[in-house]
């Protein structure tokens, strides 16, 4: 517990709490707001936020309860706080159904089975090489006993290289990848979107590339990329325009921040619980289940937003018809009736895979088995290589209440001794 | 009562179950690999998937909840006799239940 944190939760009368405001996520106090919530309001309701009026609901079993019932608690439209948010009623090439995940049944079912062979075990499998081969080639290009960014050096480099893997995209184009998901999900004024028209001429380039890309490969399709995948299937050539590109850039996004800050999060658990650093390296085997308890406890998506199809009663509250219900993973995956020492990061906890960071229900995370992938691969690629990852510097927080990730973090690698 | 996992490769696991629980649970309890059960047993996560064995498909009742089946429809291959194991409650009248795994969960 933060005791500075917990002392300043305590102090906002109880209807006042706003647990959507992005700056408590970025001065990363927002655990100890839900905390609170989670004892005193578990179903609370926030009348006043940036976004309008909401509801949070913030203990394990009532996420999970919401997340399985998707016909009172839809995903339609949108799953996010901000209504205006990938809509803003300025882009004409953007539709508010964009994507499976934003759908409910029946639609939802076809297109999300459609993606789903890609990311798929044994597809994966057949991509597992391929990623192993450039985070060992990343890794050994580092420098070592000097200061760096871990972020931009690591995490975002491995999760591009990741991305160009599983999209069949040009090595060296990689980069073009995250400045296309940073303006995906960005807006004018955030240091990346100049404009809507802007973002409106990026989005357009995103479309070309991906429908030409599409096309191809459903000529030729010979490999394993998810493009190809999708190009195999006649759900996908029957989407609308604005349709394929929500797929496409959900996709490119949905793998992205999530895996980035992930990987990220990994560094700073071992930082700040080295006895389970020396665990991992007394007992490797242990790395699968590090790899759930770091997505755990690092939590990279915070919540999703439902909103209600009819009156529904939780914990004996009842929500009317049409509301905003955000769905708090990252308070479920610190519910101290669920997790003991919940804020402690316990690579061999007893499940660890019994946690809320892909979601339940039918729209759990399709790109699971990847992120474990890969969080698996980058581990069994540093043991080898580096005594430890010191941390040098604060790290600096993302500014999102979507998105629980670091800007910046600063690191040293100590070389293992033996290698 | 005992029940029978066979793994996509062929290996078999004998468990001896007590009676009351679910088929997720023999398999975690007995450390039969290739079942995950990441949602503890809600039917909200699909990561328990198996085939029922043909020759049991008469004496188990095979419906599935609409949550059961949600979540079957969303695994990649799943067939007729897909079923999640933590929605199977074993009793004594599934003395020697024969579960096939799949390659992998998804």
């Amino acid at each position: 517990m933060n005791a500075q944190a917990a002392a300043e939760a305590a102090r906002v009368p109880l209807a006042d709490i706003d647990v959507s405001d992005p700056e408590l996520h970025r001065r990363d106090v927002v655990t100890e707001y839900l905390r609170r919530l989670r004892k005193e309001a578990p179903v609370h309701y926030c009348a006043n936020s940036a976004f309008g009026s909401y509801w949070s609901v913030t203990r394990f079993h009532d996420i999970m309860q919401v997340d399985m019932n998707h016909r009172q608690f839809s995903s339609d439209g949108t799953v996010v706080i901000d209504d205006q948010f990938f809509s803003g009623g300025h882009i004409e090439n953007e539709k508010k159904r964009s994507s499976f995940i934003v759908l409910d049944p029946p639609h939802h079912t076809s297109r999300r089975s459609a993606v789903a062979p890609g990311l798929a075990p044994a597809n994966l499998l057949k991509l597992e090489a391929g990623i192993r081969q450039r985070t060992q080639e990343l890794l050994d290009s580092l420098p070592v006993e000097e200061t760096f960014d871990w972020v931009d050096n690591v995490a975002i480099e491995l999760t591009m290289r990741m991305l160009a893997i599983l999209f069949d995209h040009p090595f060296e184009k990689r980069r073009e990848m995250l400045h296309w998901s940073n303006v995906v999900i960005g807006f004018p004024g955030d240091g990346v979107v100049e404009s809507w028209e802007h973002r409106n001429r990026v989005m357009t380039e995103i479309h070309e590339y991906f429908d030409r890309v599409f096309k191809e490969r459903r000529a030729n399709p010979v490999g394993h990329d998810l493009i190809t995948m999708l190009a195999k299937s006649e759900v996908m050539s029957d989407l609308s325009p604005a349709e394929f590109l929500g797929t496409m850039t959900l996709l490119m996004t949905g793998g992205n921040e999530t895996t980035r800050n992930s990987m990220s999060g990994s560094v700073l658990a071992m930082e700040q619980f080295p006895g389970e650093l020396e665990k991992l390296k007394a007992n490797p085997a242990l790395v699968p289940s590090m790899v759930s308890e770091v997505i755990r406890w690092q939590n990279p998506v915070s919540y999703m937003r439902r909103t209600t199809t009819e009156d529904v009663e939780l914990q004996g509250t009842t929500i009317p018809k049409g509301e905003r219900v955000v769905i708090w993973y990252l308070s479920g995956n610190r519910d101290e009736e669920v997790f003991e020492r919940p804020d402690d990061f316990i690579i061999d906890r007893p499940n660890p895979r019994q946690h809320l960071s892909f979601g339940f229900g039918i729209h759990r995370c399709l790109g699971n088995r990847l992120a474990e992938m890969q969080l698996r691969i980058l581990w069994e690629e540093i043991l080898p290589r580096f005594d430890r990852i010191e941390m040098v510097g604060e790290p600096t927080r993302i500014h999102s209440n979507m998105f629980r990730g670091f800007h910046t973090m600063p690191v040293r690698l100590h070389r293992k001794t033996n290698a | 009562m005992e029940i029978k996992f066979v793994e996509a490769s062929g290996e078999v696991h004998h468990v001896e179950v007590e009676v009351g629980l679910n088929a997720m649970e023999a398999a975690l309890q007995n450390g039969v690999p290739g079942i995950d059960g990441d949602c503890g047993g809600n039917a909200a996560c699909g990561t328990c998937h198996i085939l029922v064995d043909q020759a049991w498909l008469a004496s188990l009742d095979t419906t599935r909840s609409e949550h059961e089946e949600a979540m079957i429809e969303l695994i990649e291959n799943a067939q007729p006799n897909s079923r999640l194991a933590c929605q199977i409650k074993l009793d004594e009248a599934l003395d020697g239940l024969i579960i096939h795994l799949p390659e992998a969960q998804f």
